[in-house]
């Protein structure tokens, strides 16, 4: 939260034409505080508590953007973007094809997402497939304090929209953030950190202005080398992920994690790469398999890697149905012990 | 017109052409006054210019040269006198049948024809032109507007160089969608500088504006704190006094303003409508007697602005656009499909480049026909008709039995054990073999 909270402001101090918007940003500082103090800092111009409404927010977002500014709109739940759904899909996705290139419209849409928090219905669920399914959108998410901040920063500098998932199980997470930190500067993919949280050298170089590196958004990142099973996953099922090849790693199976970080586009040859290696593919995700970003990604290694693969690609995720009540949450997403069922079954071959 | 409540409406010129200025308040009075006789018959050559390209634009979809077009026929004097009113500081958000504010913004209507011929889905410079697309979403672009208008007020100062104010086109169909609803929270809020001008052309689609409106369109904003003005659409100098009022107003800081312009829908929805299927043609020859133009031009003669030489001069320019306007659209071939691929994104996607790596690995070479060339005509010497086939009587023969391929002493390298050429069947690995 906080490597977010420095991301927006360090974006806003940069460039003065990057305005926050959305439901209690300003006064309370958001419901989650992501955007505390912000409004103290940079005044009620760029700070701007809307009225309630997701469409509005997001539609008058593209007007500003149409204007010359740099929106970045925080959508309060994920369950409360569906409002938004035709600004989104329909506007939003489409302008610039639509005006053949001549118009962008750079708005980062911040969205908490996932589950695992014990919140009641529509504060749990995980939107990333239909977001990722419409051409136009850029769809990406964090899973570790580092990123938040690197990519936020790389998002808000994208000059295409950029649908911004924010774990929201991950909010709490207080491991220190690199601000700035070397993934400005160096291509993400090769700064294969094995722990969660980088933190900065001291006396390390400042970045390069954002803008600059914000195609790095688009790259996956081995999180945790191995070369039995490689397991894909982003966002709040990464955590789960890390256990469970520590569980397998102490009976001895060498587990590769791959945090995807980008959902559109696919980083498909980071995957490709590790499975031609393993032979093996477990992708994780909290959001229900079918239709889900598993099964692209399964559906794209595939077709690279069929000669590699020794077993099917398992996909293991939230169970076909609305997210469940909190108090069986436990049961709907996929733990490390579902997740290592699945690297036991593609070892299985 | 919606039942309910009445409210008044400003009506400048009277269907036979008598101008009264009473009806208008102060504000609207001024513009009104400061109207020159060049600067109306400026609007009436816009009203029968885009008249006459409109009426262009339906031949052309009836001869098949476009797949659908939307006529604005009847609703000339609402675009072009609002129109007239933009600043070119301001900026304008139509909807799709705002062809009169297109060209009135000086971009050539001819540029429309695109995405009804379906060679791109609509574009011109918006920033040169102030003027966005179209949006086909109804409703859908009026948010656009406001939160343009809000970057309008945010970026400079009234009286700055940005200090224009933005006004968007809807209709009385759009005003029952919640993006508008939501779209007039927004303004009224942040006082955003834009003007909602509603054309209220009696009917949404099949939809008559009576059915869904039960209090006027201009007293819609009264609940939201925006001041709404209704205006004898059909009246291009009414429309014009009352935008200008508005607009003005936006861009002073005195916030957002709404227009309701009733006027009629002469033409169906779309080329694709059939108004005989839900409205009496009594109604569209009620409304026939208060066409704009003829309005207007009753008007000019009355004033001496306007001579049958002045009036036929400007018949012929309709004419000369009309004729451009139907070179325009024949000379319009279809779109680079590689262009397609590079605009979807402002930036490179690595699926997009997986998918345009394909289509130009599969796409026919230049030149090439997308359908097999005709066959020669048969050629009856040496090959006769095919004559009907005896019909069969009794039961059917049983066929005899099916052969798996060639026998073996047949067999070449060419076919595989499943007697199917391994080629089409085994691929390269030749495992029937």
């Amino acid at each position: 939260m906080g490597a977010l909270r420095a991301a927006l402001g360090d974006a806003m101090r940069t460039d003065p034409k990057v305005l926050v918007m959305g439901e209690d940003v300003g006064r309370l500082g958001g419901v989650f505080r992501v955007t505390d103090h912000l409004l103290a800092e940079f005044g009620p111009q760029r700070v701007l508590d809307t009225p309630l409404a997701e469409s509005g927010i997001v539609g008058t977002a593209i007007g500003l953007a149409l204007r010359g500014f740099r929106p970045v709109v925080e959508i309060q739940f994920d369950g409360f973007v569906y409002p938004a759904f035709d600004q989104l899909v329909s506007q939003l996705a489409k302008i610039h094809s639509r005006s053949a290139g001549r118009l962008t419209v750079p708005v980062t849409v911040r969205i908490p997402y996932g589950g695992g928090i014990g919140a009641i219905e529509h504060h749990s669920e995980s939107p990333e497939a239909l977001f990722a399914h419409v051409a136009g959108l850029r769809v990406v998410t964090p899973a570790t304090v580092a990123d938040a901040y690197t990519m936020l920063r790389q998002a808000i500098a994208c000059p295409d929209p950029v649908i911004f998932l924010e774990p929201k199980a991950r909010y709490w997470d207080t491991a220190p953030f690199a601000a700035p930190t070397a993934p400005f500067a160096t291509p993400v993919h090769q700064a294969s950190a094995p722990s969660l949280a980088a933190p900065a050298e001291p006396g390390s170089p400042p970045p390069p202005e954002a803008g600059a590196a914000w195609t790095e958004l688009n790259r996956a990142r081995i999180v945790r080398p191995g070369g039995l099973v490689t397991v894909a996953t982003y966002g709040p099922a990464l955590a789960p992920s890390l256990a469970a090849a520590e569980a397998a790693a102490a009976q001895g199976r060498d587990v590769e994690v791959i945090d995807l970080r980008s959902l559109s586009p696919l980083d498909v040859e980071t995957v490709a790469g590790s499975v031609e290696r393993t032979g093996r593919l477990v992708i994780v995700h909290e959001a229900p398999v079918f239709g889900g970003i598993g099964g692209e990604l399964a559906a794209l290694v595939t077709q690279r890697c069929f000669y590699r693969l020794e077993a099917p690609p398992v996909r293991v995720g939230g169970w076909h149905m609305p997210y469940p009540p909190a108090k069986v949450e436990r049961a709907f997403l996929p733990g490390p012990e579902r997740i290592g069922q699945a690297i036991d079954q593609v070892l299985e071959y | 017109m919606p039942t309910g409540p009445s409210v008044p409406v400003l009506q400048v010129l009277a269907p036979d052409g008598q101008r009264n200025d009473a009806s208008a308040e102060p504000a609207e009075a001024a513009y009104l006054a400061a109207l020159t006789p060049q600067r109306m018959v400026a609007m009436y050559r816009d009203m029968v210019i885009i008249r006459a390209f409109d009426r262009e634009a339906t031949a052309l979809q009836r001869r098949g040269e476009l797949g659908l077009w939307v006529s604005s026929l009847g609703q000339e004097g609402a675009q072009i006198g609002s129109a007239h009113a933009l600043s070119p500081q301001d900026y304008a958000f139509p909807a799709y049948r705002e062809h009169g504010v297109v060209a009135a913004c000086g971009i050539d209507p001819a540029n429309i024809f695109a995405m009804f011929r379906g060679v791109d889905h609509g574009g011109w410079d918006t920033e040169a032109h102030r003027c966005h697309t179209y949006t086909l979403v109804v409703g859908g672009h009026v948010l656009h507007a406001v939160g343009y208008a809000m970057g309008e007020a945010l970026a400079g100062q009234p009286d700055g160089p940005h200090g224009g104010a933005v006004i968007v086109y809807l209709g009385d169909g759009a005003m029952a969608q919640g993006d508008v609803a939501e779209s007039l929270v927004f303004a009224a809020s942040y006082q955003a500088p834009v003007v909602f001008f509603v054309q209220n052309n009696g009917w949404a689609i099949s939809t008559p504006t009576e059915a869904h409106v039960r209090v006027p369109l201009a007293r819609r904003g009264e609940g939201y704190g925006i001041p709404g003005r209704r205006v004898d659409g059909n009246d291009a100098l009414a429309c014009f006094a009352a935008t200008s009022a508005a607009l003005d107003a936006a861009r002073s800081g005195r916030g957002p303003g709404i227009v309701e312009a009733v006027t009629y829908r002469m033409a169906p929805h779309t080329t694709a409508d059939d108004p005989s299927r839900y409205r009496p043609a009594s109604q569209e020859q009620a409304w026939a007697a208060r066409d704009p133009i003829i309005r207007l031009e009753r008007h000019l003669r009355q004033i001496g602005a306007l001579d049958d030489v002045a009036k036929a001069a400007i018949d012929a320019q309709g004419d000369a656009a009309a004729a451009h306007a139907r070179a325009a659209c024949l000379a319009l071939g279809p779109p680079s499909v590689d262009g397609l691929f590079s605009r979807v994104y402002a930036t490179e996607h690595a699926q997009v480049a997986a998918d345009a790596a394909l289509w130009s690995a599969h796409r026919p070479p230049v030149g090439a026909r997308c359908r097999p060339p005709p066959k020669p005509p048969h050629n009856l010497s040496r090959c006769p008709p095919p004559q009907a086939r005896p019909r069969r009587i009794g039961t059917k023969p049983t066929p005899p039995p099916r052969r798996l391929g060639l026998p073996p002493h047949l067999r070449s390298a060419w076919w595989g054990r499943c007697g199917r050429r391994w080629a089409m069947r085994c691929g390269p690995t030749r495992k029937c073999w």
